[in-house]
């Protein structure tokens, strides 16, 4: 198992490293510009200066190159200095990679933005599973049953409807006509006592319970099925001729079983909850990471969109590299050599 | 008797005191301020951005020597007093002005406001590693220098009949020299704490930053006026939508201000209705236009051909006929434009430079009221005739426009009239939308940006800072035409050259009476919207909402619109 994880995480590097220069070029080579989102009452020469200040001047292979060294090397001696209170080497001087709207460094901006969308993306992810699994088992078990029926309508929704009109609908009734929660996300809100810990509760419904109606409608479909396929199994029906009882039938082996499906998808879908939630962000005002990235494609800032979304993809090769071995683990039948 | 009198003399005392408290309330009493904009602020330097939100956010905490006030005239505010060839403070040769500055003055963090950082700001933009955005305010200065401790002299390297370009208006502010010492040249990109927190001197200090989320702010104890500001807190919020914002203000009473609330008419007025808070407008210089191709455009001319000025001898197939432009111009409806699009955010304009008002030519009104009858005339009669399929034609050259603008609903709700109303006098049109980064971006090996212009007719909205139009103006001389010379980089995106326009831009730039300038100013404007070049449809204001109960708004369109925050309260 260990030799599989660090030959899986050897092949890692040469897929981050092509899929860094990828996304480099591609930004790059977009037709967009920092100074384009500027007022046309700035002049041209002003810009020329702007784009120059921002280090557009030097050829891409250069740029590509300072961007590694400053992604991999500096950043990280960044965070290590950080955590840790100490100084490695020349710490002034260092190259940072610097966000053009801001002009301030790009991780700063992450580590930033980073609680408030592990707060409610995270939440709707997790409250997404809790309510998914349930109907999903009940669902499979009453096959065709009102609930099933009701279930399946209801995910349905989840998964049609998109949430620029779950969110919008939740902020008209209950922001503008009941009045009961802000449609607007205050993230310098401080939880001090009950009384702010309510208020951010109320401030956190809309936007996680939009998110998990989305997540549950997906994984409560997943989880039906893979009750569904377990149940006509051999093994269900040995168990049964055992006289189990039909709670131990169900939640004891058919569970477990279903679960490996579902664990794995579970697992593919973090990625996501650091990635953010582009639309319902922006829709509440979310400070979180969707916010930020969504924001700097907008205003052209190549290398906060850069990083991001090489970020994500880190996230997305270790979660693979996570849900294949949790598969490993969960079913003893696979090995991996 | 007697008595009574002193009773009275009193309670009238006692009245006038009362009276003169609440005046004067104290500084802080009305608590919590809440602004929305909707799009976040990223830097709270106005020399790094040129973004409104963060000129007008960092307007809170940074001022120049002098501002523009509600009505387009100019207010001293760290300046003592505003100079003129009059009292002395510019020179007769128009070479330089001295700027006598308030001696009461102290930042926020209690230090003095002195010439030198007056003339360290200078020096911070003038800089060419920095990256400079307001740097047009600063065009033509060579040197400033600190006459005395409250005293500055700017000097110009030509003359300046309009001296007043640096450090007046909110995007060019006086930062503390010593706070940005050492965040000059290339070390300006790097100094985010001093770009996130600058020290100022105006009615409010940056108490917390969030870059593209929330800024902070509380009242500066140590403001020049006593007792103001009224506001002990404001939150400055940023992100989201224009439409989500004015629900937060008009519908939800959760914000005390929304910015720039550029939505459809319809549903602005809905959100009124619910009588929780009032739009304000302002109308600044701001003309949605269109801008009319000049030179040959076809696709199938090489890059060193399409849409090039080569000193007149391409010109554009039809577009070069001023009776195709003039019957393009009165075959709009302007005003249902404006009652699609704008509502109170919009007037009908014939004018590309509508104010202030000494500025504004009425000499084009024609244009206001569509005439689809004169139209139609004037194009039988200049020999353009409509073929089989209805469109106009003449020696194979038929009247079909590509007509571009960027991505906007209200931008294409509007091209979509326009080409109806075209198709009205046979002239065809297809549409085009492109990304604002892209159509707005400089990017030259771009061919979709809006200074290419490969396409016939473009759309978009121009406008300038401060009340003089000199330098504006001056964008649509011979000398401006974009090409490959000048990277693309000129401001005459017609590409129409006009000998008489240029005597006029000539000529202004050396008139120091202000009558004379504008009147200069107004015949520029009439051989623009009279030859078509650019045809205005559009004066578009400034549109903001505040709740009923915040008080003490002004509307500002020559300025940042939060100019006057020390004032407002409860």
């Amino acid at each position: 198992m260990t030799h599989y994880i660090v030959r899986r995480l050897l092949f890692a590097v040469p897929t981050l490293i092509a899929i860094s220069f990828i996304l480099f070029a591609l930004l790059d080579l977009a037709p967009n510009d920092p100074t384009g989102q500027l007022p046309l009452t700035i002049p041209a020469e002003a810009r020329e200066q702007i784009r120059e200040s921002l280090g557009l001047g030097q050829p891409f292979h250069i740029r590509y190159a300072r961007w590694m060294e400053q992604f991999f090397v500096n950043e990280p001696l960044n965070l290590i200095e950080q955590a840790f209170g100490i100084e490695i080497g020349d710490s002034e001087s260092r190259l940072r990679v610097r966000s053009w709207a801001t002009r301030s460094p790009v991780v700063d901006l992450i580590i930033e933005r980073l609680p408030q969308t592990l707060w409610v993306v995270g939440l709707s992810y997790l409250i997404g599973i809790l309510i998914a699994v349930p109907i999903g088992i009940v669902s499979a078990y009453r096959q065709y049953s009102w609930f099933d029926q009701l279930g399946t309508f209801v995910s349905m929704i989840g998964f049609s409807v998109p949430t620029f009109f779950t969110g919008l609908l939740a902020i008209i009734v209950f922001s503008v006509a009941l009045q009961w929660l802000p449609s607007i996300y205050d993230t310098t809100h401080r939880v001090t006592d009950l009384a702010s810990f309510w208020l951010q509760i109320k401030q956190m419904a809309m936007p996680v319970m939009v998110l998990a109606l989305f997540n549950a409608a997906q994984i409560s479909r997943f989880m039906r099925a893979a009750v569904l396929d377990n149940l006509t199994q051999d093994y269900v029906r040995t168990a049964r001729a055992k006289g189990l009882r039909e709670r131990v039938v169900l939640f004891i082996h058919v569970l477990r079983n279903s679960l490996i499906p579902v664990v794995t998808l579970i697992a593919l879908g973090i990625p996501t909850v650091f990635g953010g939630a582009i639309i319902t962000e922006k829709i509440f005002r979310v400070n979180g990471i969707g916010e930020l990235l969504i924001t700097a494609i907008q205003g052209a800032d190549i290398p906060l969109v850069q990083t991001l979304s090489f970020l994500f993809a880190v996230l997305i090769v270790l979660f693979n590299l996570i849900a294949d071995v949790l598969y490993g683990v969960l079913d003893p039948r696979i090995r991996y050599g | 008797m007697f008595g009574k009198c002193v009773i009275g003399l009193a309670i009238a005392a006692l009245a006038v005191a009362m009276l003169s408290t609440s005046a004067q309330a104290e500084r802080g009493s009305d608590g919590h301020l809440k602004i929305l904009y909707w799009q976040a602020v990223s830097t709270v330097n106005p020399y790094l951005s040129g973004g409104t939100k963060d000129i007008e956010a960092a307007s809170l905490v940074l001022e120049p020597l002098a501002r523009y006030d509600d009505s387009g005239t100019m207010v001293p505010a760290l300046a003592a007093d505003i100079p003129t060839v009059e009292n002395g403070g510019v020179a007769a040769d128009l070479m330089s002005i001295t700027w006598p500055l308030r001696q009461d003055i102290v930042w926020s963090d209690g230090t003095p406001f002195t010439a030198a950082d007056v003339v360290f700001s200078a020096e911070y933009c003038l800089n060419e590693e920095m990256g400079c955005n307001p740097l047009s305010s600063f065009t033509d200065v060579t040197g400033v220098e600190a006459v005395d401790d409250h005293t500055v002299r700017i000097h110009f390297g030509v003359a300046k009949p309009f001296p007043y370009g640096p450090f007046v208006g909110s995007n060019a502010p006086i930062l503390q020299k010593a706070q940005f010492e050492n965040c000059a040249g290339a070390r300006a990109q790097t100094c985010t704490a001093q770009n996130f927190g600058p020290i100022g001197t105006g009615p409010f200090k940056v108490d917390e930053f969030r870059a593209n989320d929330v800024v902070i702010f509380s009242a500066n104890e140590n403001y020049r006026e006593p007792g103001k500001p009224a506001f002990a807190t404001v939150t400055f919020k940023g992100g989201g939508d224009a439409t989500s914002a004015a629900r937060a203000v008009l519908s939800t009473g959760e914000f005390d201000y929304a910015w720039n609330l550029q939505i459809e008419p319809e549903v602005l007025e809905q959100m009124v209705a619910n009588g929780q808070g009032t739009l304000v407008a302002g109308f600044g210089t701001m003309v949605e236009r269109l801008v009319v191709n000049q030179t040959d455009n076809d696709p199938d001319l090489g890059k060193d051909k399409r849409s090039l000025y080569l000193g007149g001898t391409n010109p554009h197939r039809f577009l070069s006929d001023p009776a195709v432009r003039h019957a393009l111009s009165l075959a709009i409806d302007r005003q249902i434009l404006v009652d699609f699009g704008y509502g109170a955010a919009g007037q009908v304009t014939c004018n590309v430079l509508p104010a202030p008002p000494v500025y504004a030519s009425a000499a084009n009104d024609a244009c206001m009221t569509q005439n689809i009858e004169e139209a139609n005339r004037i194009l039988d009669e200049a020999g353009w005739l409509p073929g089989d399929d209805g469109v106009r034609e003449k020696d194979g050259v038929r009247l079909s426009i590509l007509y571009q603008t960027s991505t906007n609903s209200v931008r294409q709700g509007t091209q979509a009239l326009i080409k109806q109303m075209w198709g009205q006098i046979g002239v065809e049109t297809e549409l085009r939308n492109i990304d604002a980064a892209v159509f707005f971006g400089g990017d030259p090996a771009s061919s979709d940006t809006y200074m290419k212009f490969y396409a016939d007719i473009q759309m978009y909205t121009n406008n300038f800072d401060g009340v003089d139009p000199e330098a504006y103006m001056a964008n649509w001389m011979c000398s401006e035409i974009p090409g490959p010379e000048n990277q693309w980089l000129g401001g005459n995106i017609a590409r129409a050259c006009n000998a008489e326009y240029d005597a006029l831009a000539a000529e202004i730039a050396v008139t120091a009476s202000l009558e004379e300038r504008a009147a200069i100013a107004r015949r520029m404007n009439d051989i623009i919207v009279q030859n078509q070049y650019i045809i205005p449809l559009i004066w578009r204001a400034k549109i903001s909402a505040h709740a009923n109960t915040l008080k003490g708004v002004r509307m500002n369109p020559w300025d940042s619109e939060l100019w006057n925050i020390a004032d407002w309260h409860r």
